[in-house]
């Protein structure tokens, strides 16, 4: 099995988490050739998740673009509020035949946190959740959220307290019981085969935005376009399209207060290639390959590196990244809830923003989706203080 | 013969980690005088990283603060090649998570560290699978990559994994980050006769050793012992307590040896 996407992805971990993913690797490919299998998470996809997921085509949003028409995946309708359940799904059956008993897992806003809370208390499993210190404040409701769903909540307090720390101590943790603690990783990122199933699990958003763009509008769409933190939305959706060249795919990295200024986790436009959670891939550091802090008004894209596939597909001109800063977002999200009532995760917004920059230069029979990944009832309070901070009216 | 191998005859060499630059650059170029007066054999150089992912609590810390205050690999080579100048018979290892290694790039480094007599590099986050693209460099310039075994590692890997090395392998003593421990796991011998079993190469037991005991034990069964955590806080307590601290494992191996330290 290729681990690599061009020089990207790998295993570049302790030689004593290889076993681990040696077993997770074989339980994976196992799992895909089990009828039995692939009918649990049908039946758990329709009806604990509610999906499919409706597309729809936003007709003031459209207009006020004046340009292509903009379609939404409306992943934010899901259970939990966000695509993350289709991940923590899927690798949760996968711990289940594999006979682990507790679950880890990384978080950085806590929308990860949370839909690994919800299938550890489905399925009866252990739940440790480890979260920067610094979002555990930042991210109060979805704290409160995990702690009902039964799970414990570890706050990290060294290094910069968010999610890059959470993942180094989520890797320790596991480094010391992997033999009966299954990692489930939230994004399409860490060391080989994570990659590859969180892409597998998040598939189901790109087939399906595929099957229902044929049905409504009887083609394919011009462009596909998501929001790029460690990537798993965002490969999620592309995965139903990286077979139709005509499809252009674009992912909108978190531009923070703009890259020229170093405040921002725009790891393809503004990193180096290096090695880091057990992957080659884009990273923003320094000189010295010294890991530097990120920053974004969105805590689920605060991540300082980027899936693999991701860099190999920036690389081969693929897929386009582009950059969203922080006030693009903010005032996408606005336009969002005014034209079209639906509050967007502030992640998404990211999205929404290079959509409807997009679409202005488009012709209107062009079809544009956009991948609304989650919903935006958790950053009320960030919206609130941004606002505050930046002196804008209600 | 060369000076690792050389180190591995006779007497059982003891290796003394320390994350270079911590407490101070001055500080950790002390410790590392004082450990090879009280009978440091080989030192892990460890070079600082802001995200060490593989490491304990206190190498952790090490690791952040000295990487936080800008040590650098240039740093960590500038003292590799002070205390070769001082000591051409002490073995140096340089000890890295990968990132700042490719940073610098690997083919520059393996020439710089060849130059300077540094004699292997033991990258923490380079299993068998990856390692292809360190080994060819260090091949060309006579530096040993040290290989590292884990508990978890099944016979059949682990004698893939110490093929055609050279130096000596790194036996990691528990399945867990770095950090002192209390005692050796109860199954240490026999993990160390199945090791010996899958390798020539001479075999170092690290993790968790930090008292004369441990060290008189791991002597008994590996060919080397391995110090980290604990030397880094003896450094942080200051005074003679690293030159003891060494001292102290020295003593434990003589013991197991039958010889004086």
């Amino acid at each position: 099995m290729n681990t690599h996407y061009g020089i990207y992805g790998g295993q570049y971990v302790a030689e004593t988490l290889m076993g681990a993913l040696q077993e997770l690797e074989r339980e994976y490919f196992a799992a895909l050739k089990d009828p039995a299998f692939h009918q649990e998470l049908q039946d758990l996809l329709k009806n604990y998740v509610g999906r499919e997921s409706p597309l729809y085509h936003a007709k003031r949003l459209s207009q006020a673009c004046g340009g292509a028409q903009i379609y939404l995946k409306r992943e934010d309708l899901n259970h939990t509020g966000a695509h993350k359940v289709n991940n923590t799904l899927g690798q949760a059956l996968l711990a289940r035949r594999m006979g682990k008993k507790r679950l880890i897992a990384e978080t950085g806003a806590g929308m990860h946190g949370v839909a690994t809370a919800t299938v550890a208390a489905l399925f009866g499993m252990e739940c440790e959740v480890f979260m920067g210190a610094e979002d555990v404040a930042r991210q109060a409701p979805n704290v409160e959220r995990m702690h009902v769903l039964g799970a414990k909540v570890r706050a990290i307090t060294e290094g910069s307290q968010t999610l890059k720390d959470a993942m180094n101590a989520a890797l320790r943790e596991w480094t010391a019981t992997s033999q009966d603690t299954f990692y489930l990783i939230g994004t399409a990122a860490g060391p080989y085969p994570y990659p590859m199933l969180v892409k597998e699990f998040q598939s189901v958003i790109g087939k399906e935005a595929r099957r229902q763009c044929l049905e409504q509008c009887g083609r394919l769409p011009d462009e596909v376009v998501a929001c790029v933190g460690g990537g798993s939305n965002a490969i999620g959706i592309f995965a139903g399209f990286q077979e139709d060249p005509s499809v252009q795919l674009v992912g909108a990295e978190a531009g923070g207060l703009g890259v020229s200024t170093g405040m921002h986790a725009a790891s393809i436009n503004g990193g180096k290639v290096g090695i880091l959670h057990g992957m080659k891939a884009y990273f923003l550091q320094d000189e010295h390959g010294q890991i530097r802090d990120t920053h974004s008004v969105s805590a689920g894209l605060d991540y300082t590196g980027v899936g693999p596939e991701h860099c190999f597909l920036a690389d081969s001109g693929r897929a386009r990244y582009t950059v969203i800063e922080d006030q693009e977002a903010i005032q996408a999200f606005d336009t969002l809830c005014r034209l079209e009532g639906i509050i967007p995760a502030l992640e998404s917004a990211h999205a929404v923003a290079q959509t409807m920059k997009d679409a202005a230069t488009m012709k209107p029979d062009q079809i544009i989706i956009a991948n609304l990944s989650g919903r935006g009832d958790k950053d009320m309070d960030n919206i609130r203080q941004y606002k505050e901070k930046h002196g804008q009216n209600r | 013969m060369d000076r690792i191998a050389r180190l591995f005859q006779g007497k059982k060499p003891l290796v003394v980690f320390t994350t270079v630059g911590y407490p101070s650059l001055e500080r950790s170029r002390e410790g590392l005088e004082a450990a090879i007066e009280n009978g440091a054999d080989i030192l892990e150089l460890g070079v600082p990283f802001s995200d060490p992912m593989a490491d304990g609590p206190v190498i952790a810390n090490a690791s952040q603060q000295a990487s936080g205050e800008g040590v650098s690999l240039e740093q960590v080579l500038e003292v590799a090649s002070q205390v070769r100048r001082a000591h051409p018979e002490v073995g140096l290892v340089l000890f890295s998570y990968m990132n700042p290694l490719y940073q610098y790039g690997l083919e520059r480094l393996c020439q710089t560290l060849a130059s300077l007599e540094v004699d292997a590099i033991l990258p923490v986050d380079l299993p068998l699978e990856e390692r292809e693209e360190l080994l060819t460099p260090c091949r060309k310039h006579g530096l040993h990559l040290i290989p590292l075994v884990s508990p978890l590692t099944p016979p059949e890997r682990a004698k893939e994994i110490c093929q055609g090395m050279t130096g000596f392998v790194y036996a990691i003593n528990v399945a867990g980050v770095t950090g002192a421990r209390k005692s050796l796991p109860p199954d240490f011998p026999g993990m160390m006769q199945r090791l010996k079993q899958c390798t020539s190469l001479p075999v170092a037991s690290g993790f968790g050793i930090a008292s004369r005991e441990s060290a008189r034990e791991a002597a008994a069964y590996a060919d080397g012992v391995i110090a980290g955590s604990g030397f880094v806080r003896a450094l942080e307590q200051g005074g003679e307590a690293p030159g003891r601290f060494v001292r102290e494992l020295a003593e434990g191996m003589a013991e197991a040896q039958g010889t004086q330290a």
